[in-house]
């Protein structure tokens, strides 16, 4: 148990870059891309929990209570809904791609010239 | 090279990947025994200093608000991009209002959903600003509440009707909206400047811990990043149906 | 609470293995959408309520929307070149 999240990380790590390498449809590797950023929510999430402790929020429960990593909650907080902007960002790419050349096959798009 | 032979090529790479990965895994302490400083000291001074009571708040608005600031800046750049990449080109003409396979009549929006889109407009607009203005007391926050507030032109869509989307949510009032968020932080971190401060430092009175008007200058920040998340959600959720509902050219 | 952790983790780590496997990709909305509440679950667990709170809203709503727009649009555009 002590290294399972680690190893969670390091897969859907891997598993998501598979899926960008081997991809038929723009919009999968948009996606795939998506899976590749949750796996660094679970790295830094397994660096910040401390076992047994609380959620950094002290409106009901006493100040000196042991409470887990509040600094890489607020790194993924932002990161979240960011990343949402600009998968919307990648979409639109990839509409303008198919526009001009009919395809969203990234092996057929390496063929096409200008 | 061949598309087998680029995935043989992944493997092999892979498992050396994976190789880095475990050896520097091997360096971190074991899960559940991490023992960051600067989270203990967060932690200690969150309520009797900043008396913010939710930490993370803390972090992302006070104690590295200027983090934030850059943050909330790719958003509007991404959305900005959205809107440029999606504008209508000359040489496209209006199509049809709806959305429709030829041949094949738009079936009508069943009432049930219609009701239940209806029946919950209202509870979701209070229920996001609920959101956006308790970010400093419970978990909250500009972010997340701009994303629900965003949901609202989505049921009004649901109800099957986009002219009236149109009319709810118009473009030109959500810009303003979303440009005066993106700016407002700006203005804030100044007027800190200009009384004399740091860019940024928290010059208001503190408040009681606990309470809605507590973190000095946390609560306006708090309201400019709900407007601009919601304002550039609810833009890029236009951009994409308008390119799907051209209106007819009168 | 160890087991629930445990039990989470390896679901997510087969959500994420679904998604990249989903090859549709009208398919592969619903299964994301899927994945963001998995994930929203396992930040529960682990104590992050605020990134919980985003990653629910963000993964089950915004996400599969933004996807589902996109393809509605490229069939609308496969539909006019074959016009």
């Amino acid at each position: 148990m002590s290294y399972l999240p680690y190893a969670v990380a390091a897969w859907l790590f891997l598993v998501g870059l598979y899926g960008v390498i081997s991809s038929r449809n723009l919009v999968h590797l948009i996606i795939c891309v998506g899976v590749i950023q949750s796996s660094s929510y679970v790295l830094l999430l397994a660096i910040g929990y401390r076992t047994g402790a609380a959620a950094p929020i002290f409106v009901d429960i006493p100040v000196g209570t042991p409470a887990v990593d509040p600094v890489v909650q607020a790194l993924m907080l932002t990161d979240v809904v960011v990343e949402v902007t600009v998968v919307a960002l990648l979409l639109a790419l990839a509409i303008q791609v198919h526009k001009r050349h009919g395809t969203l096959n990234p092996d057929e798009l390496r063929k096409l010239k200008g | 090279m061949t598309r087998r032979i680029r995935l043989k090529f992944f493997l092999v790479s892979a498992a050396a990947l994976a190789l880095c990965f475990f050896w520097g895994y091997a360096g971190l302490p074991a899960f559940g025994h991490g023992s960051s400083i600067y989270a203990d000291i967060v932690n200690a001074i969150s309520v009797p200093q900043r008396h913010i009571t939710d930490a993370v708040t803390a972090v992302n608005f006070d104690i590295r608000g200027f983090d934030t600031l850059g943050e909330e800046f790719i958003l509007f750049t991404s959305v900005l991009g959205v809107i440029l990449l999606m504008r209508r080109t000359k040489d496209e003409p209006a199509g049809d209002h709806e959305d429709k396979a030829p041949g094949r009549k738009v079936p009508p929006v069943s009432d049930a959903v219609r009701v239940i889109a209806l029946l919950l407009l209202a509870p979701t607009i209070v229920f996001g600003w609920y959101i956006v203005v308790h970010g400093q007391v419970t978990p909250g926050g500009g972010f997340q509440g701009g994303v629900i507030l965003s949901s609202a032109p989505l049921l009004l869509y649901l109800c099957g009707s986009y002219p009236k989307v149109r009319g709810a949510a118009a473009p030109r009032l959500i810009e303003i909206a979303e440009a005066l968020g993106a700016a407002g932080y700006i203005v804030i971190g100044g007027a800190c400047v200009a009384l004399g401060g740091m860019f940024l430092e928290n010059l208001l009175p503190l408040g009681k811990a606990g309470t809605l008007t507590s973190g000095g200058m946390v609560p306006f920040i708090n309201l400019g990043v709900g407007l601009e998340v919601s304002g550039g959600f609810t833009l890029i959720l236009l951009v994409y149906l308008e390119e799907l509902m051209e209106e007819k050219e009168s | 609470m160890i087991v629930f952790q445990a039990f989470i983790l390896l679901f997510v780590a087969a959500g994420g293995t679904a998604v990249v496997f989903t090859r549709d990709a009208t398919s592969q909305a619903i299964v994301v959408s899927f994945y963001g509440l998995l994930l929203g679950i396992m930040f529960f667990v682990f104590q992050a309520p605020d990134v919980a709170l985003s990653q629910i809203v963000v993964g089950a709503m915004a996400l599969p929307l933004m996807i589902m727009l996109a393809l509605a649009r490229i069939r609308k555009q496969n539909r006019k070149r074959q016009q």
